[in-house]
């Protein structure tokens, strides 16, 4: 066993193979079920999935408690996280290099308006062979409400674009606009989650507590919004995943961050929990500060997402 | 952990329980050897389906829908399942031992990384056996091919492309967090042998391009089953869109291939040379640069796609440019030969054999570049044949000159030299008939991923499927030579097994005790 001043090198652990297999289990089952094939072997899957890792993060939490972490190993977990976090940082601007290019350039390929130049505005004869010979009727806009299908087909066409867009309402319902109260919502929780920071530095538990259990609270409300939002574009502006590539792009892109808020707010929940049974002190605050990070993350992503999505539309 | 690793003595038991939970980064490393090893016959043996098909025109021995699953599935699993595993194994056994750390950063995802490989390959292989047959729409699955025109199967090749991503990514965490934070004091930066230089660069790459990969197979998901249209112009979507997002993983990915492989060779060359490698710092700043170059040059697969003219020009000097790292690379390791005290032992006639068949690889790689004429080469066998000399006299010929390096500090046994060098020679002279002329066939026109082909082309394939068997023959070579090394090899206990090898790997027993720098080693 390795002492206090050597690096920790754990012994032999079922906990990899056992991970490995949920997640052998959860991929081949999530492709079972959407072949329509039941998902009993995704639930298996995840349900592994889920008693491992909380396994596994409670040895991990054990073995700190235990002293057996030296300050090189909580090195090693600092770069893991924030390396994960940068992997997240590409996944989301995979989507967002997909809004741009969707947006700025095969938008105006559809509509037969793409140029040649920044300083040369006459469409190409191949943008407007494209728009005429394929798309006739479309006309380049964001956000579409009608679809490439739409203008050529009409009735016939198999994606049909929203009723209404999630765009800036204008300034005299800026206050109804639930996207403005979500960012509103999202800021302070980071700000909270500072705060908090803040307190458990200067051992004060009590702020250290209070101010994260607030920002976990903003987190739920911030996910019963957008829950709230997508009801509300389902069943009363017609905006569904289907409607071209206007939802496709609106859905993913909020669709994956609120994936995120909500695996962040289990992060600060878990943080919560273990802050009430007494971890973490001023010097020792890994995993609180790995979840704080986290969800400055995601919040960096909201006011992206926020700007790019519903404000300049 | 006072005791040793179990063997076969102590039951079967013992001994799988020892593999399958391990932490120990040398046993991670031969799982992922061995794992990566099968995977190569595995893709070997596609690939002699293809070629025995392609023995003559006509349709002989199989369907062409089996054909295409076949092109398709040989691509995935090599790029996959063994070229890059294989780098992953020997950065597990090496990077440890070469910055003198006990082990890697974090040894438990360690082992998460490994075990979910076969998870994922046995659920992209069991694709073959479903109904409408495994994917067919070759290893860059291209919507719309990969989506509206899909067999059922993309679906479990999708999920399987996630999980093999996370065990990539995870993968990559380990290493940086290992580079960044286990070097023995005194390994500075730039003391740290090029191997692992080029690693944790690969690493960046790998973390930074995986989760784009995810995004663009989460795309094609989304669009098959759940009515997006991100590759769908009637829903104001373009499959050219499916394009950009693969080949800005794409690109990079194929750095994350060779730049390990440039690593191995900087290892070898100034062994065998007795000299130090010439422009060590020269060759830090070059990987760097091929990294950064790797994400602004994707674009140069996409040249016949329709884009605008300023799109091809800037593409095509972007992409000439990664000539110039790469060039310095090549110069360095002929410099450090020059007037070295040469030997040609087995690594290193693998690693004279990469240099050159890399640069002529390379050579045309910058033929391709090369916008207008791309429209002419595009998509033909002079593609094929490129990136065979880049992936394989590349990728895997580094790969193998490792195994015969390193081969003796694993297991203590010296592999027969004689063995060693035919089977280089079979391999080099086999794997030069098999896809020299496949550049002819390119530049006269013969397109790739077809399963018959005109009666002009049937003289160079037949050259061509005669040097793929003979170079598919010199990997069952390999796999004897390791084998009977690892049996009845001649027992080695020098810490030094080459004469001019440097460096802290060199500084341990032969073999490799099964923990090494509980305390870190003191450099001057």
């Amino acid at each position: 066993m390795s002492t206090e001043s050597s690096y920790y090198v754990p012994e032999q652990s079922k906990l990899p193979i056992i991970t490995a297999t949920g997640m052998g289990l959860m991929a081949y089952g999530a492709a079972s079920w959407v072949v329509g094939n039941g998902n009993i072997v995704f639930t298996a899957g995840l349900v592994i999935m889920a008693l491992v890792m909380f396994k596994w993060w409670s040895i991990v939490i054990d073995e700190n408690m235990r002293g057996l972490a030296n300050d090189q190993l909580k090195q090693s977990y600092v770069l893991g996280m924030l390396w994960f976090i940068f992997s997240e940082v590409m996944f989301f601007a995979a989507f967002f290099g997909a809004l741009f290019y969707l947006r700025v350039i095969v938008n105006s390929w559809l509509g037969g308006d793409a140029a040649i130049g920044i300083f040369d505005d006459t469409p190409t004869d191949a943008a407007v062979a494209n728009n005429a010979l394929l798309w006739p009727g479309y006309e380049a806009d964001w956000p579409p409400m009608v679809t490439p299908d739409q203008a050529a087909n009409g009735a016939n066409a198999t994606f049909t674009g929203p009723d209404e867009a999630m765009s800036f309402p204008g300034w005299s319902k800026l206050l109804s606009w639930l996207p403005l109260w979500n960012t509103v919502i999202l800021v302070t929780s980071s700000i909270t989650v500072h705060i908090a920071h803040t307190g458990l530095k200067n051992n004060n538990r009590k702020q250290f507590i209070g101010w994260l259990g607030l920002s976990v609270l903003l987190g739920i409300i911030f996910l019963v919004l957008q829950v709230e939002e997508y009801v509300h574009a389902y069943q009363h502006m017609g905006l569904t995943l289907e409607s071209g590539i206007y939802g496709t792009t609106f859905f993913m892109l909020t669709g994956f961050h609120g994936a995120h808020v909500t695996l962040g707010t289990i992060m600060l929940l878990i943080a919560l929990i273990r802050a009430i049974k007494g971890h973490f002190s001023n010097e020792d605050q890994f995993g609180f500060e790995a979840a704080s990070w986290y969800w400055h993350f995601v919040d960096v992503v909201w006011i992206l997402l926020f700007f790019v999505v519903y404000v300049f539309d | 952990m006072a005791h040793g690793p179990a063997t076969l003595a102590d039951g079967w038991r013992a001994y799988i329980s020892r593999w399958v939970f391990t932490t120990n980064h040398k046993d991670i490393g031969t799982l992922y050897l061995w794992f990566s090893f099968s995977m190569f016959l595995l893709g070997g043996a596609f690939a002699m389906v293809i070629r025995a098909e392609l023995f003559q025109p006509g349709m002989q021995l199989i369907r062409p829908e089996f054909f295409n699953q076949m092109t398709t599935m040989h691509g995935l699993v090599m790029v996959f399942g063994a070229i890059m595993p294989a780098f992953v194994g020997l950065a597990n056994w090496m990077i440890p031992l070469m910055i003198g750390a006990p082990d890697m950063a974090l040894p438990r995802m360690n082992n998460l990384s490994f075990w979910i490989l076969p998870f994922a390959f046995a659920i992209l292989t069991s694709t073959l056996f479903m109904e409408g047959g495994g994917p067919n729409f070759g290893w860059t699955f291209y919507a719309p091919l990969s989506t509206t025109y899909a067999p059922e199967s993309v679906n479990f090749f999708i999920f399987a492309i996630h999980i093999m991503g996370a065990s990539s990514i995870m993968g990559s965490i380990n290493i940086i967090a290992t580079v960044m934070n286990m070097r023995a004091p005194g390994m500075t930066y730039m003391k740290m042998p090029l191997f692992v230089w080029t690693w944790v660069i690969t690493a960046f790459l790998l973390v930074a391009v995986m989760p784009v990969l995810a995004g663009a197979v989460t795309m094609m998901l989304m669009d098959i089953n759940f009515g997006t249209s991100f590759f769908d112009a009637a829903g104001g979507g373009d499959p050219v869109l499916f394009q950009h997002v693969f080949w800005f993983f794409g690109h990079p990915e194929v750095y994350i291939i060779i730049l390990p492989a440039f690593g191995v060779v900087s290892q070898i060359i100034p062994t065998f040379s007795r000299k130090p490698l010439f422009g060590y710092s020269s060759m830090v700043y070059a990987t760097a640069a091929i990294a950064f170059l790797s994400f602004i040059v994707w674009a140069h697969h996409m040249f016949t796609v329709g884009m605008p003219i300023a799109g091809e020009l800037y593409f095509m000097y972007a992409t000439m440019l990664i000539a110039v790292p790469t060039g310095v690379k090549v110069f360095n390791w002929i410099t450090t030969m020059y007037k070295g005290s040469l030997t040609f032992e087995t690594p290193m006639l693998f690693s004279i054999a990469f240099v050159i068949l890399f640069t002529f690889g390379g050579f045309t790689g910058l033929m391709l570049s090369i916008a207008a004429a791309d429209m002419q080469y595009h998509d033909t066998y002079f593609v094929v044949a490129h990136f065979h000399y880049v992936m394989v006299a590349g990728a895997v010929f580094s790969g193998t000159a490792a195994i015969y390096y390193w081969l003796p500090k694993w297991c203590g046994k010296m592999y027969n030299e004689t063995m060693g060098q035919v089977q280089f020679w079979v391999a080099f002279i086999g794997f030069n008939i098999a896809f020299m002329p496949q550049h002819f066939l390119g530049l006269a026109g013969m397109p790739r991923r077809y399963a018959d082909y005109g009666l002009q082309f049937a003289d160079w394939n037949m050259v061509s499927s005669i040097g793929a068997f003979i170079y598919g023959g010199a990997q069952l070579m390999l796999l004897y030579n390791v084998i009977m090394t690892i049996r009845n090899g001649k027992p080695t206990t020098e810490e030094k097994t080459w004469e001019g090898a440097e460096g802290l790997e060199w500084t341990v027993p032969s073999p490799a005790p099964y923990h090494t720098f509980a305390t870190p080693p003191e450099l001057k």
